[in-house]
């Protein structure tokens, strides 16, 4: 089945909502207008507005409300709308929800998805194009993850939810609208593994939602010149998958990690700093980082300025090959 | 949720029907000139037509977004017209009558939703705060203003100086606004918060948001409320005149409650077709707040169809120099995305500002 990344998570959560009576979506504007990027379209008309509702305007509300479902027991998923306006919700994310199951000595479990559309190039007004993932990634108890495309977007979104632990869920909203086959009959790969997404021998790159298909395009740019580079799509955030990355990098020797997150304190950072403390010895280069800057998101006029694009990361490329 | 009859059926301040009769409240009158009629009259038409002429040239691709005013013309010029020189609007997204009212030019507004720039004009010059788009966030910011003033000491007699927050019925919901009724109430801030209820916050109605008539809040919080007819640009005027007043008078805050119509999407982005009732906006297109100053001037014989056509022929003329500087916008310098950021510029910035330069000059000689 050929589907969009926004049907494919249409039809996970479908499934979910299916396999659970407990699992509800509750958001602004994901009922009758099947939220503004359509992720739940028909959901409402088809399981009903007691699991499927309207929130008044106010996400920490969301977020709140959303951790006393989980304690009566059912499996709140909440839509935030963009990226940028999750940051009301912060502090019942970060001081309630990421704590509870620990201050409950494990009582007390917190299965609620936090759905985020995130990353810019869509041309958008400011507050619609942020990559907020390290405040999340940085914060204990929080899982996050990121799909990169349609077939990930319908198992992954399945699995989170059916995680027992709060999962940010990070949706590249610039890559909705990207058709791929789903084979919704095919075993999954485990929620917490990145994947080889192409095999190469002269390079990892390392890449996360909306970067992933940027490093695929810029390794099969590469491969012209006679460059082999391998794409790991990390899929998990928090925790990451450091088994596959170390497999990967320990082989091919370089990495280079692609965000559009501002570079400072991020993945990024993160990635390097521990490929280094694990491999030093065996890599033939820094770490280096494709990224945005440290600057607010800038207007969209000049964002692709900012992004990281395919000429940005075989530049990175030439200069950890040229070491 | 359904909506209580109430919602439907509180009384609301108004001075000028439908149909253009001119009505008198006992507590909130206007002592207008004709010229001043007229005026109003004036600013309806420019404002629509710099709305309408952006929604044009957001669908030919110029602006990204636009999130239009239509119908809502009459809250924002009347509100925005009973502000005095010296005091201050904290806007929302859609408040490009109050900006046109506060002399900022509506290019300025349309660089924002072109992608050109994230402000684009000097909030302390215009007394206009940049847009806001994260919901509610900007009536905290009114209050904190507000308290400011009274630590001025400029509160208190007709010279004072008072503060407008607006916000939508969907951003009654957030913590910050709720937060800002609270603080107002506690300082006695001399604030007005001026609430367009739309009816709609994108898809979900009012009705989500509150179950009393949204002016009703205010008296939980220990201020008084008051819902005026929104499309009643005399009444948006007149009300929000006396509340400005009140405040700069040291009488506290109030909350004004405009009743009207998102007559248009929720923006550009937006198919309303998904969620309402078209039978709902043909009641409101009777309410039309335009339609309602024109027969008025009509019936006062204070406006004849000479003057309806040069007001016309303003509004081509400024939807024109709107289009034209529109179109010739420049884009802004890729590396001034790292000006201002901060007030005192670091050394990384400055880095990434050079490695940035570098980079873009490598293409400019040909390829990386
Ligand atoms: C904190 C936050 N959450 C969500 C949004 C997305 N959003 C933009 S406008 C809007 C509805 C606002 O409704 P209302 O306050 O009634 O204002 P209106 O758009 O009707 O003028 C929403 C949910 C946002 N901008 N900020
Ligand atoms: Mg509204």
């Amino acid at each position: 089945m050929q589907l969009t990344l926004a049907k494919a998570l249409n039809e996970g959560l479908r499934a979910a909502m299916e396999s659970d009576p407990r699992v509800l979506l509750m958001g602004e504007d994901i009922g009758k207008l099947g939220g503004v990027f359509r992720v739940t379209d028909g959901l409402q008309k088809d399981f009903g507005e007691d699991r499927v509702f309207d929130t008044p305007l106010a996400e920490s509300g969301i977020i709140g409300t959303a951790i006393g479902l989980a304690i009566r027991g059912y499996r709140p998923v909440c839509e935030i709308q963009f990226d940028g306006f999750v940051y009301p919700a912060y502090d019942q994310i970060v001081s309630q929800l990421a704590k509870m199951h620990a201050r409950s000595k494990g009582s007390v479990a917190m299965p609620v998805v936090i759905r985020i559309p995130y990353g810019g190039g869509i041309g958008a007004v400011e507050h619609h194009s942020e990559s907020p993932e390290a405040y999340f990634a940085h914060t204990a108890g929080l899982k996050v993850v990121s799909p990169s495309n349609p077939a990930d977007a319908y198992t992954m979104i399945q699995q989170a939810i059916a995680s027992n632990d709060p999962v940010v869920f990070f949706e590249p909203k610039r890559r909705y609208w990207e058709k791929a086959e789903v084979d919704t009959e095919a075993v999954p790969d485990p929620l917490w593994r990145s994947r080889i997404t192409r095999p190469g021998s002269d390079l990892t790159l390392l890449a996360y939602g909306p970067m992933v298909r940027t490093c695929l395009d810029a390794a099969a740019a590469a491969e012209e010149e006679g460059r082999s580079l391998e794409v790991v799509d990390l899929r998990t955030l928090s925790p990451l998958d450091f088994d596959t990355i170390r497999e990967s990098v320990r082989r091919t020797r370089r990495a280079v990690v692609v965000h559009e997150a501002p570079r400072s304190i991020g993945l990024g950072a993160e990635l390097a700093a521990r490929l280094s403390e694990e491999l030093y010895y065996e890599m033939e280069a820094p770490v280096l980082r494709v990224t945005g800057y440290d600057i607010p998101y800038p207007p969209s006029r000049v964002e692709e300025e900012y992004l990281p694009d395919l000429d940005r990361v075989l530049h990175a490329v030439d200069r950890s090959l040229a070491y | 949720m359904t909506v209580t009859p109430e919602a439907t059926t509180t009384p609301l301040v108004q001075l000028l029907t439908p149909e253009g009769e001119r009505l008198h409240h006992p507590d909130y009158d206007v002592d207008l000139t004709d010229d001043d009629y007229r005026s109003f009259y004036r600013d309806l038409v420019l404002v629509r037509r710099i709305d309408v002429e952006a929604t044009a040239l957001q669908r030919q691709g110029e602006l990204g977004l636009w999130a239009s005013l239509l119908g809502q013309e009459a809250a924002q010029v009347g509100s925005g017209r009973a502000l005095r020189p010296q005091d201050f609007a904290f806007p929302t997204y859609r408040e490009h009558g109050v900006a046109w009212c506060k002399g900022v030019d509506p290019l300025t507004l349309l660089a924002l939703f072109r992608g050109a720039s994230n402000g684009g004009w000097d909030p302390q010059e215009k007394r206009f705060n940049l847009y806001t788009i994260v919901i509610g966030s900007q009536t905290l910011h009114a209050t904190g203003y507000a308290m400011g003033i009274q630590k001025d000491g400029a509160v208190g007699d007709s010279d004072g100086e008072a503060v407008i927050a607006y916000f939508g019925d969907g951003a009654s919901s957030q913590g910050d606004v709720n937060e800002a009724f609270v603080w107002s109430a506690a300082y006695n801030a001399p604030i007005v918060f001026f609430c367009q209820n739309n009816q709609w916050g994108i898809s979900t109605p009012t009705s989500t948001q509150s179950r009393i008539p949204l002016y009703k809040r205010a008296e939980g919080f220990g201020f008084p409320g008051v819902r005026v007819d929104g499309n009643d640009v005399l009444a948006s005027y007149a009300v929000t005149r006396a509340a400005l007043d009140a405040a700069r008078t040291g009488q506290g805050p109030t909350l004004v409650e405009a009743f009207t119509y998102r007559m248009g999407a929720h923006t550009t982005s937006d198919d309303p077709t998904r969620y309402r009732l078209s039978s709902d906006l043909e009641a409101w297109k009777l309410k039309d707040p335009l339609e309602r100053m024109r027969s008025f001037l009509f019936k006062q014989q204070i406006g004849d169809s000479s003057f309806i056509d040069s007001v016309d022929a303003d509004a081509d003329e400024l939807a024109a120099r709107i289009r034209k500087g529109c179109l010739e916008m420049p884009d802004p310098d890729p590396l001034s995305m790292f000006d201002d950021v901060y007030a005192d510029q670091t050394v990384l910035l400055e880095e990434q500002r050079e490695e940035l330069g570098t980079y873009l000059a490598g293409f400019a000689g040909g390829g990386h």
